[in-house]
């Protein structure tokens, strides 16, 4: 159906749901690359007052992309939970922005509601929201998950350790590794972004993350960021895998450009569960998505690139992931184009996520084509980690010499710490004083040659 | 070194990784030696994003390799666009495409494009370095090639609109790389065979990291031989194609060129 605002003697009309979401989004340069965003700001905002009359029923019955050639609105529909939705039935996407700002939304509401929100609900909500809304909503939505540690617990921010090298050299993996957990850094995830595809390299390189973890008995996980057929795969043949990652998009089209669907996503959950590597929790699936994906493939069907991050979300629900990276700047100016763009990205994607229900972190990062330099970083680390971030990255220095951008650096979480008194997962916390790398206050504490972590690696020691 | 940072014992593991390890501490922060090689390591990749393509110097020194040059541009009228529009950077100008077709004699085996892409730096420093190490190899198999066609504001897609023009067997494309923090100045090469408008990245083969700190200019050009060698004889690039040159290499020194120095 159509939908019209008159502002004055101008009368803005939009033909669907899809395009009146398109014309609604914030500015971004990837919408305007796809040659759908709004053509002024006024046309902007009356699509905003548009929107903010639709009643969310409306996303079950006119869905953007169609019901019969994609799986994403597929599983979407199919699984959506009517009981958790009721209570927000009868609410138009405006209406619903005032409740879940109103004392009414406590996290307990908003954590039986998750089930019932679509992601185009989220995406919709989303765009009438000003960052601080972004922000407030997205506290309130805090989530738990588990492996070999208590993620996402509300006053804790985990950090994953990035000790990625551009050729995959061991020593230099471990050198980045010792860093890392000298610095506080590694509860989220030890996972490292191989430059090889080789199988004999993945499986070197598991053996080398799973070996540091057991020998100094680390409450963490490991995860080498491969193709999911890979990770099953090196499964099979009896390789040390806690989490399968995989890229995905919102668009069964995108998923398909990375060699992914629904039922080989499935295949790497229950791969990984069997073998039981998790202590306290089987969150074994690790997804990392990022606005402008599905345009980048030509899979976007004409809907927003933040309306198509959202329902990558949904594609990463029924996995039960220990972790959810959006990594907001990584594709560069074309999608976003400035740090303006890449802070408010930022904060939707967060937003969305978490109140879908699911463990949002953030590579908050940039490329060196973008508009954007280290405080824009700065910036949106510091909102989101106000906001309740699950984790960020942590990289030696913030520059990832494999992977060519800039992220958030080891010195990045000491500061966010010490800004906001945010704790590390409990495990973790307890392991760090255990080894004298932290005192009780959960401060980096002075190190000598003789700390045992350099055990880690005692022919390469100064 | 300042009493106020803590300084890392295991600074002695930077010998093993490139990674920006043991810097040291202020409190919770950086120490401002290490702020300020960030800002200049940022500072030269910016330049190297935004430093204008130097078209009249590249194109004297690859005449001075012996290479005839044509010129041509993107449909990006300036970098502000060419960032915000990829598809502009494929495809070439009206003007430049009209004048291609006039001057192309075709058909040729292999079309060479030299492409600013994201670093113009990598084009100034690493093409005229490149080609050189080309050169001799080409001379020995008896390609034909054709002027090399030098491209402002250009994508790795933009070759192949110059290869089609120019009935190429196949086509190279030089292309300055997204610099990175450590890496302001990499070069790209990207192979192509039967280019089209509309081929994709999995039809191409791509040699990546080409500097001296990197992939060595004689081996890259090395690689992308074998590579060309087996994609004329095949018929295809791209993810049917892998790359096993180095099993020719001899302690990982690659043979020369019968004709080296031609």
């Amino acid at each position: 159906m159509t939908y019209r605002h008159d502002v004055g003697t101008r009368r803005w009309v939009f033909a669907d749901l899809r395009e009146l979401m398109a014309k609604a989004t914030p500015p971004r340069s990837g919408d305007m690359l796809a040659g759908i965003a709004a053509g002024s700001a006024e046309e902007n905002v009356a699509a905003k007052i548009c929107l903010a009359d639709v009643p969310l029923k409306r996303f079950l019955t006119e869905v953007l992309i169609p019901y019969e050639t994609d799986e994403v609105t597929r599983l979407i529909i199919d699984t959506h939970d009517a009981v958790a939705f009721a209570p927000i039935s009868h609410m138009t996407v405006g209406d619903f922005r005032n409740f879940l700002l109103s004392d009414a939304a406590t996290p307990s509401v908003l954590a039986k509601l998750a089930p019932g929100i679509t992601p185009e609900m989220a995406a919709a909500v989303s765009k009438l929201m000003r960052n601080q809304d972004l922000i407030l909503i997205a506290k309130k939505c805090p989530v738990v998950t588990k492996f070999r540690n208590t993620i996402g617990l509300p006053g804790t921010l985990a950090v994953r350790l990035q000790p990625n090298h551009p050729t995959d050299d061991p020593a230099g993996v471990a050198a980045s590794i010792l860093d890392g957990l000298l610095y506080g850094c590694g509860d989220a995830v030890i996972g490292l972004n191989p430059a090889s595809d080789s199988l004999p390299v993945l499986s070197d390189l598991l053996k080398l993350l799973d070996g540091i973890i057991e020998r100094f008995e680390i409450p963490t996980q490991a995860c080498v960021l491969t193709h999911v057929t890979t990770s099953i795969e090196l499964i099979n043949r009896g390789v040390p895998i806690d989490l399968v990652f995989q890229s995905v998009a919102g668009t069964e089209a995108a998923n398909q450009s990375f060699g992914v669907n629904l039922a080989v996503l499935q295949e790497g959950m229950e791969a990984a569960r069997s073998l039981k590597r998790g202590t306290i929790g089987d969150n074994v699936m690790y997804f990392e998505t990022g606005q402008g994906s599905a345009l980048s493939a030509n899979a976007h069907h004409g809907v927003d690139q933040q309306t198509c991050e959202a329902r990558a979300y949904a594609v990463c629900r029924p996995f039960e992931p220990l972790l959810v990276n959006t990594v907001v700047g990584f594709i560069g100016p074309e999608y976003l184009y400035d740090g303006k763009q890449i802070i408010r990205a930022g904060l939707e994607d967060h937003f969305c996520g978490k109140l879908m229900g699911l463990p949002l972190g953030c590579d908050v990062c940039y490329t060196n084509h973008a508009e954007a330099d280290q405080d824009d970083m700065d910036t949106l680390l510091t909102l989101l980690a106000t906001a309740g971030l699950t984790y960020v990255m942590g990289i030696p220095g913030a520059d990832d010499v494999m992977l060519n951008y800039q992220s958030t650096s080891f010195h990045d979480s000491l500061y966010i710490r010490d800004l906001l008194g945010l704790k590390r997962a409990p495990e973790f916390e307890a392991w760090l004083q255990r080894m004298n790398i932290t005192g009780a206050d959960g401060r980096i504490l002075n190190h000598d040659a003789s700390h045992a972590l350099l055990g880690m690696m005692p022919h390469l020691a100064a | 070194m300042s009493k106020h940072v803590v300084t890392d014992f295991w600074a002695g593991l930077s010998r093993s990784t490139p990674a920006r390890i043991a810097l040291g501490r202020a409190g919770s922060g950086l120490p401002t030696q290490q702020v300020l090689d960030f800002s200049m390591a940022h500072a030269q990749a910016r330049d190297a994003v935004h430093t204008p393509f130097d078209g009249d110097g590249v194109e004297a020194a690859i005449r001075d390799l012996g290479f005839t040059t044509f010129r041509v541009a993107s449909a990006a009228p300036d970098r502000s666009t060419y960032l915000r529009r990829p598809d502009y950077g494929r495809r070439l100008s009206d003007s430049s495409r009209v004048a291609l077709e006039v001057a192309a004699h075709g058909p040729v085996d292999l079309a060479l494009v030299v492409a600013d892409g994201l670093s113009s730096t990598a084009i100034h420093t690493q093409a005229p370095l490149f080609l050189a190490a080309l050169k001799p190899w080409i001379v020995e198999a008896g390609w034909s090639t054709g002027p090399v066609v030098i491209a402002e504001q250009a994508r790795v897609a933009l070759g192949d609109e110059v290869g089609e023009v120019m009935k190429a067997r196949a086509v190279l494309l030089l292309v300055g790389e997204r610099p990175g923090l450590s890496s302001p100045d990499s070069l790209g090469l990207y192979l192509t065979h039967t280019p089209r408008v509309g081929r994709n990245d999995g039809e191409r083969n791509c040699i990546s990291n080409v500097r001296a700190e990197g992939l060595a200019h004689h081996l890259a050009a090395f690689k992308l031989v074998w590579l060309l060698r087996e994609a004329l004889t095949r018929g295809l690039t791209g993810v049917q194609l892998k790359d096993e040159s180095d099993m020719l290499l001899v302690d990982g020194i690659p043979p020369v060129p019968r004709l080296a120095g031609a």
